[in-house]
This record gives structure tokens, C-alpha cells and sequence, in this order.
């Protein structure tokens, strides 16, 4: 992490909804010195091509992240349980975010 | 001098300034502090590009002899050149690049917001257009601005200095001469009075909360208007016009 260098800004990590109603979803990380400027830096470097309607800054050292050696356990157990997908329903006409 | 000369004449200032403050602002493009930096002084230098363009594309049209945009910004000598001498100030630190956009946008934007009520049109819609990007350039050159002034004492100490180095050149934004008298009485260009006002206004609100020190108003640099220049702007068009002076037509 490079909150432990003082000759650089803390990281933070962007998320950008692109549609009122839409999830906020994860864009990338930028370098800056506080929340205000996490948001106008993401402005700019993110939202160019007038993707985003909404930003969300969040310091990358409050994010906990699960351990690729624990990966195994968390995620294979699910191989085998097809009925846990919602694919035996039939979608709703013209609902597009389920 | 027709109404329309003069009209034409303004439109120039008002596309010169963006022009030449974009040039400024690019050549930062790659040599930007931080990389955040970086691309934000590239959005900022397309913003006002862009502005120019359609300044430009009206004025050729007002003009009315068959030149195009690409012509008044590549094919002018220095001295028919009318921006204002601040936009052309060297870059010098971040400090200085920050304090020029700041006293720039803090003129730009009350003139945006005034030339919405333009009687000509064209530059009406012009200026609804940028008066956003206008805010977002004040609110960015501000916040930087607060941030040196109330920083360490090396960045307050740079920032006092650019401001005092920069604020010479802020009287030439104000110049109301023939040209300008003509636009006011046509309801085409706001009294610079009001929008003097209203820059005094934001200088002063940045400057306390930024804890510097506003120079006093002595001795005024002008001539921009009348396309006196400081000796920087030839180097500036020399490297601007290059590739139109030396491949003349040239397209790619």
C-alpha cells in the first residue's frame, strides 16, 4: 500500500455508476490527497466519454480483499450447484436488470 | 469601423484567449505532475479548443470572406493576434500554471454566464455551452489554489509569488476600448464593469480561504487588445503554426 510513502498520495479506489438506478461499478484506482480530490481526479480521468452519472471514492486501504490462497475453499465448493442459478424461471418481458 | 468589423474584432479576442491559454495548458500534456494532473489540464486545454473552434467558425462566417477556423488560428502573425496577455504567460511551476487558469476562469465564467444573454445568437449558445465547463475549470483552479496558499509554507510562499507575478497582467482583462464600447451598445457584450465585479468577488473569497495575500492594483500591463504582445507569444506561434508555415494546406 502506498498510504506508507509519504512522497506519495494515497490510493484510491473508483467507482463510477454510469445510470441513475445501476449499480456503482469498480473503474480503477488514482493517486490523491484527500476525498474531494479522489472525486474531481476521477472526474477527469474516468468520466471523459460521459460515462459516469454518480462517483464513489473509497481509500484502498479500507477495502479487505479475500486471500487467493483461500480461493479453493470460498469459491469451488459452487461448481456443482446449478440450481442455485435462477436459470429455471422464465424472465419477465422487458425486464432488463435482474 | 462597421459594427460588423468590430463584431468581428471581438470575436476574435474572445477565440484568442481560449486558443492561446489551450496551447499553454497542452504543453503540459505528458509533463504533468501527477498523472491525475496530467489529464486534467489535457481536459481542460480540449474545453477551451473547443470553445475557440466555434468562436472561430462564427467569426469566419461573420467576416464573410471565405477564410476558415483553421486559417485565424495558424495563418496570423503575432501582432493580429488579440488575446489577452495573461493567457499567454509562460507556465512556469504548477503554481504559476494554476494562479493564470484561476484569474482567467474567474473572469471566464461571470463573462460565460453573461454572454448567454448575448443578442447574437450564435454567441448566446455558444456561451451556455461553456458556462459549465467554466464552473468546473473555477471550482478546479480554485481548490488548487486553496490548497498551495494553506499548504507548506514553500507551496504558500510559490503561490504568493505567482499570484504577484501573474496579477500585472489582470487589468488588460478589462480594457473597454471602441471595439468593446461598440458590443455593449449592441447588446452583444456584457459591461466588463460587472464582470470585474464579480471576479473581485471570487479573488477575494479564494484568497481568504487560501490565506493570500491579494496584490495591490498598481501599474497595468495592456496591449493584448490591440495585439501587443509580451515577447513570449512568438515563441508560442512559432511552435503552434510550425507544421501550417512549413507544409502550407498540409492535412492529415
Amino acid at each position: 500500500m502506498s498510504d506508507d510513502n509519504k512522497n506519495n498520495w494515497p490510493l484510491w479506489e473508483i467507482f463510477i455508476q454510469s445510470k441513475r438506478g445501476l449499480e456503482h461499478k469498480h473503474v480503477g484506482s488514482l493517486h490523491a490527497a484527500d476525498a474531494q480530490m479522489a472525486i474531481e481526479n476521477a472526474r477527469d480521468v474516468y468520466t471523459r466519454r460521459q460515462e459516469g452519472n454518480s462517483i464513489w471514492v473509497v481509500p484502498a486501504g479500507a477495502i479487505s480483499s479475500s486471500q487467493p490462497d483461500d480461493s479453493a475453499m470460498l469459491f469451488d465448493p459452487a461448481d456443482d450447484k446449478t440450481y442455485r442459478h435462477p436459470t429455471f424461471y422464465q424472465m419477465p418481458e422487458g425486464a432488463k436488470y435482474i | 469601423m462597421t459594427e460588423q468589423e468590430a463584431l468581428f474584432t471581438y470575436l476574435l479576442r474572445l477565440g484568442d484567449d481560449l486558443l492561446i491559454l489551450s496551447h499553454r495548458l497542452g504543453e503540459w500534456c505528458g509533463h504533468g505532475p501527477v498523472l491525475e494532473e496530467d489529464i486534467a489540464l489535457a481536459n481542460r486545454a480540449l474545453d477551451h479548443i473547443g470553445e475557440a473552434r466555434n468562436i472561430y467558425d462564427h467569426a469566419v462566417k461573420v467576416e464573410g470572406k471565405g477564410r476558415t477556423e483553421d486559417d485565424l488560428a495558424y495563418l496570423r502573425n503575432e501582432r493580429q493576434f488579440v488575446n489577452t496577455l495573461l493567457a499567454e504567460r509562460p507556465n512556469g511551476d504548477y503554481a504559476h500554471t494554476i494562479v493564470r487558469s484561476f484569474l482567467f476562469d474567474a473572469y471566464h465564467l461571470p463573462l460565460a454566464e453573461a454572454l448567454t444573454k448575448s443578442s447574437d445568437e450564435q454567441i448566446a449558445a455558444i456561451a451556455a455551452k461553456a458556462v459549465k465547463e467554466a464552473q468546473y475549470h473555477l471550482k478546479h483552479s480554485s481548490d488548487w489554489l486553496i490548497r498551495f496558499g494553506d499548504g507548506t509554507e514553500e507551496s504558500h510562499r510559490r503561490a504568493q509569488q505567482a499570484l504577484d507575478e501573474h496579477w500585472t497582467y489582470t487589468g488588460d482583462l478589462f480594457v473597454q476600448d471602441e471595439v468593446h464600447q461598440a458590443m455593449v451598445k449592441a447588446s452583444i457584450a456584457p459591461d466588463l464593469n460587472t464582470i470585474k465585479a464579480s471576479f473581485d468577488a471570487t479573488v477575494d473569497r479564494v484568497m481568504a480561504e487560501a490565506t493570500l495575500k491579494r496584490p495591490a492594483d498598481g501599474y497595468m500591463m495592456s496591449g493584448g487588445r490591440q495585439g501587443k504582445h509580451s515577447e513570449h507569444l512568438g515563441f508560442l506561434l512559432a511552435e503552434m503554426q510550425y507544421l501550417q508555415r512549413a507544409y502550407p494546406g498540409a492535412q492529415w
